[in-house]
């Protein structure tokens, strides 16, 4: 699988981000390897859509997620939001894009300075920038922390110890909101969250969604939770887009085999479903040294030689549903391209 | 491993509890973990326990095995293996049933793993500590194990490090450990949390094949129902420290009696549900252990909640499916429990979530 | 990825936590600096006897005379009055300290901080430069500067604080990069809040924890180290230090034996500073660390 191909970005005015062939590499540490985190992948979210990205570990979505922030900046590729080419941005510049954009952590209690009030912490991004005057932008504050479920006055003199980690997480979102950014990412917001508090996070980003009409990215493992909230998913493997549609379809019509192994591995809370018996093996290799050509070749119950020696793009077998793969579970064998490397 | 005891009645529980509690000293107060919980689990039965934070589901595994702190601690009641009470014996008099009777694998491999020793000597440690094999013995043993537990090139691994395994694969080896001396109870703490879904289900498929192979029973502690929806017999949902409904496992999900129980099945996403469903919730956050509510614990955050769930206790029932038990006073389906429903619909705030009956 | 789902947070904590409390020993200990803090500022004006005049008192016989009311801690050889010199002592020994671990601080915690924040080449520098610092046994070290210098208070303390520049910088390195890596900094960086910022609002409030702590700890050893000094009789000159009193009341064992007062209360002063500080700085660091975590 590849996130070679573009074959399934839009090219609509609507467009708000896209990416376009993002690699991004660590090196470790001074042995002269590097960590092939996300490697060339390309995607793009519209206008007030919900773009879910799924994978496993050491699949790239976090990285991706900073990425997009240049939190740290890609080894290359082009990340263009609203016009502007992030990128190619300078420092003080981007600083100031970055309140278009905001981000929410994974770990609620960890993404809250331990030593400051949570109003405080809430008010810093109006700080920052100056937004108002100060008795306005306590007023802002005040606002979004009850909208987020947030007792204004408690947050006064709490530090985020105090709160429960679904209310820190509500915190981090009420931070998230106050700039008026277009574009949030959630970089796992949930994964951290008792079952019952994730719900209440989930329902919380559909509704401000809704209201401060936010384009989200929602990034996680659980596959269950982004298909409830997103309307596109991205599935990754080991720094690749093996497969990209809507969320309905992508369970209904799995097309890349490894989406198929994701969805039959999650148990079923229901008893009377048979327990799907594991068909792959092994561990994902690790991203220093991928598997060439296709990623997944080393796990896939389908892999030919043609997957061990050519990776392969991302092409559309129904209208809107791309998938990376030469021998997808539907759609056709993949059509034989001249090689360019 | 050990021989099934003939003499023995299969129907009598391998493992027992009888209202056992375990108090915890905190500065706040005493933290009522486990309040009151018994138990049976039979010969090669798997009951799993579910419930959320501060429901007392890893204490409740923790007591029975007796891996408790020695400080600050009250227990009281009564456990039982084979018959034999256990619950009062000291950390020394534990060590001849750790390992070979009962065995634990815990949710995180890194850190219960010794960073500084060879994965194969934890093992063979634990094989010439408790059945007195020779070096060469145990290390045959070793290996023989980490084949079962589908470790590739299992004599390579036996030398290396937890670092340099990845997190199933350590997992594996905890599995491996925990069962090397043929122990006949198996408790799994939320043995695949840490893990990646696909890892997820080759280490519970594994577990539940080593169960069936040595006819073990498994107590499997988590907070993901479709996990013990899979792999379970019997659930146990716990909630501050009780125990609010247990049941067969299909039984629970078929006809849930604790709106507790009922609330969490609703409130997790399902893939069969289309995107954008809203999603149950349940309003507040799991009950201070410290100082539980009066009354029924869940009764501040239950939407069928009456002015008799305030101020008493309900005690564990009977209901009419065959080993059921729940602690309500207006469990799903009473009349009261309906009442509150269609006034809750008619509201708009009984959120259908689609397909859930 | 280890992601927690039932991470162990805090239920209904909104309740009045029982506040773990600093203790009585630690209120002692901050009463007994107090003392100390005003005792070094304030000796020239307090009715003490002079430090060193000789109070030869022929008709009790020769000097050193025992404790009495006339002479709370005794005489020394000359007659000199050993509380009046044993609180002069104070101001000395405290200040050094004081002024080493600031300057310490000063350099040391700039450094650390700064390295842990922004890691890369001045992390490898200043690690290098630490590590060379740390390889001097700074005993030898000390001995060798203060013989060669003109030996003031700013420079006994130049020199003590330029020992203290590794250890603290190191643990401020520590304390920072635990601290820098953690996903409140990154927030900030992405609300859009410039380096210098996120330093002073969001890492030093939680640096300073266990700095403050290893404050007091510091404060400890500059003093014990400036005793030590002063015992060799390489602090400073023409001062009355501790050191310099125990040095003098221990002379020969004859003295011990025949007056012990003499070195014995300064003995006594200087452990029950150190002692303070270090008991101080340890339930500073107890009180702190419970808040990270939770039941």
């Amino acid at each position: 699988m590849a996130g070679t191909g573009k074959a399934h970005l839009r090219n609509t005015d609507d467009v708000l981000l896209r990416v376009e062939d993002l690699v991004v590499e660590f090196p470790v540490g001074r042995t002269g390897l590097k960590v092939n985190a996300v490697s060339g992948i390309s995607f793009d979210v519209l206008k007030g859509e919900t773009l879910g990205i799924v994978g496993e570990s050491g699949c790239g979505k976090s990285t991706t997620g900073r990425a997009i922030m240049q939190l740290p900046s890609p080894t290359s590729g082009s990340i263009v939001f609203d016009g502007t080419n992030l990128t190619a941005l300078s420092g003080e510049a981007m600083r100031e894009a970055r309140t278009k954009i905001q981000m929410i952590f994974q770990d609620p209690i960890s993404s809250l300075n331990p030593r400051r009030n949570v109003r405080d912490i809430v008010l810093e991004p109006l700080s920052i920038w100056n937004r108002g005057t100060k008795a306005e932008q306590l007023a802002t504050v005040d606002k979004i922390l009850e909208h987020v479920g947030i007792d204004p006055e408690r947050a006064a003199e709490s530090k985020p110890h105090q709160f429960s980690g679904g209310q820190c997480q509500r915190i981090s979102i009420a931070r998230s909101l106050v700039l008026n950014p277009q574009m949030i990412i959630c970089d796992e917001p949930v994964s951290a969250l008792d079952v019952s508090v994730q719900a209440q996070v989930v329902n919380l980003l559909e509704d401000l969604k809704k209201e401060f009409g936010l384009t989200l990215i929602f990034i996680a493992h659980d596959l269950a939770v982004v298909k409830n909230i997103s309307d596109r998913i991205a599935v990754m493997y080991l720094g690749k887009i093996c497969e990209v549609s809507s969320s309905e379809d992508l369970y209904r019509n799995p097309a890349h085999p490894y989406t198929d192994v994701l969805l039959s591995s999650i148990p079923v809370p229901d008893p009377t479903v048979a327990v799907k018996k594991v068909s792959v093996e092994g561990e994902p290799p690790s991203p220093v040294s991928p598997p060439a050509g296709c990623r997944f070749n080393t796990r896939c119950p389908n892999a030919s030689d043609r997957c061990r020696s050519e990776e392969p793009t991302l092409r559309e077998i129904e209208p809107g549903h791309f998938v990376a793969c030469h021998h997808p579970l539907f759609g056709g064998e993949a059509p034989v391209t001249v090689r360019n490397s | 491993m050990n021989p099934p005891d003939v003499v023995r009645s299969e129907a009598e529980p391998l493992v027992e509890t009888v209202e056992i509690k375990t108090h915890f000293k905190t500065p706040r107060g005493i933290a009522r973990a486990v309040d009151g919980i018994s138990i049976q689990i039979r010969r090669g039965q798997s009951l799993g326990v579910v419930g959320e934070s501060g429901s007392g589901k890893t204490v409740l595994s923790r007591s029975i095995m007796g891996l408790l702190p020695r400080n600050g601690v009250i227990r009281e009641g009564s456990v039982r293996y084979q018959g034999q009470e256990i619950g009062n014996r000291s950390s020394k008099e534990m060590r001849a049933i750790w390992g070979r009777e009962m065995a634990m694998i815990f949710q995180d491999p890194m850190t219960s793993l010794n960073p500084v020793m060879k994965v194969g000597k934890q093992i063979t440690e634990s094989l010439r500590l408790h059945l007195g094999m020779s070096a060469s013995e145990a290390m045959t043993i070793a290996e023989k194990l980490f084949r079962d537990v589908r470790i590739p090139e299992p004599t390579r691994r036996l030398n290396q490090y937890p670092h340099e395994l990845s997190g199933g694969m350590r997992q594996r080896v905890m599995i491996a450990i925990a069962l090397a001396c043929g122990p006949n109870m198996l408790f799994a703490d939320e043995p695949t949390t840490a893990l990646d879904v696909t890892v997820q289900a080759q280490i519970l498929e594994l577990i539940s094949e080593q169960k069936r192979d040595r006819n073990m029973s498994l107590l499997l502690v988590t907070h993901n129902l479709g996990v013990v929806a899979g792999y379970t017999d019997e659930i146990a949902v716990m909630y501050g420290g009780k125990i609010v409904e247990k049941a067969p496992t299909k039984t629970l999900f078929a006809d849930t009696k604790m709106p507790y129980t009922e609330a969490l099945l609703r409130s997790i996403p399902r893939l069969d549900q289309p995107s954008h469903s809203r999603l149950a919730t349940i309003p507040g956050r799991p009950p201070d252990i410290v100082h539980p509510p009066k009354g029924c614990r869940f009764a501040p955050r239950c939407a069928y909640v009456r002015e008799l769930c305030l101020n008493e206790e309900p005690e564990l029932q009977q209901a009419s499916t065959p080993d059921h038990t729940y602690r309500c006073f207006y469990p799903v389906g009473s009349p009261e429990y309906l009442e509150r429903k269609v006034e809750l619909t008619r509201k708009g705030e009984f959120v259908s979530t689609g397909d859930m009956s | 990825m280890s992601t927690n789902p039932n991470p162990v947070t805090p239920t209904n904590s909104d309740e009045t936590i029982v506040k773990k409390k600093l203790g009585v020993g630690f209120w002692l200990c901050v009463a007994w600096l107090g003392l100390m803090a005003f005792i070094a500022l304030f000796t020239p004006l307090l009715p003490l006897k002079s430090p060193t005049q000789n109070f030869l008192d022929t008709a009790n016989g020769r000097p050193p005379y025992s404790p009495s009311w006339k002479h709370w801690f005794g005489t020394d050889k000359d007659a000199r009055d050993v509380f009046a010199r044993t609180l002069h002592g104070a101001r000395i020994s405290l200040a050094v300290g004081f002024a080493a671990i600031s300057a310490g601080f000063l350099v040391g915690g700039t450094v650390g901080v700064i390295s842990g924040y922004f890691k890369g080449w001045i992390d490898r520098v200043s690690s290098f430069v630490f590590i060379v610092l740390l390889s001097f046994p700074s005993l030898v070290l000390a001995i060798l500067l203060t013989s060669l210098i003109e030996r003031s208070l700013l420079t006994i303390s130049l020199v003590l604080g330029l020992l203290s520049i590794a250890p603290v910088g190191r643990l401020a390195r520590a304390a920072t990069l635990q601290f820098a890596d953690r996903e409140f900094v990154l927030a900030a960086r992405q609300i859009g809040a410039t380096n210098r910022r996120i330093i002073i609002k969001e890492i030093l409030p939680n640096v300073a924890i266990p700095m403050s702590s290893l404050a007091l700890l510091g404060m400890a050893v500059a003093v014990v180290a400036e005793g030590g000094l002063s015992f060799l009789g390489l602090s400073v000159e023409k001062g009355i230090t501790w050191g310099g009193l125990i040095q003098l009341g221990s002379e020969s064992s004859k003295t011990l034996e025949e007056a012990p007062w003499i070195a014995f209360f300064p003995i006594l002063m200087l452990f029950l500073t150190v002692l303070s500080l270090n008991f101080a700085g340890d339930r500073v660091r107890n009180y702190f660390d419970v808040k990270e975590t939770t039941l």
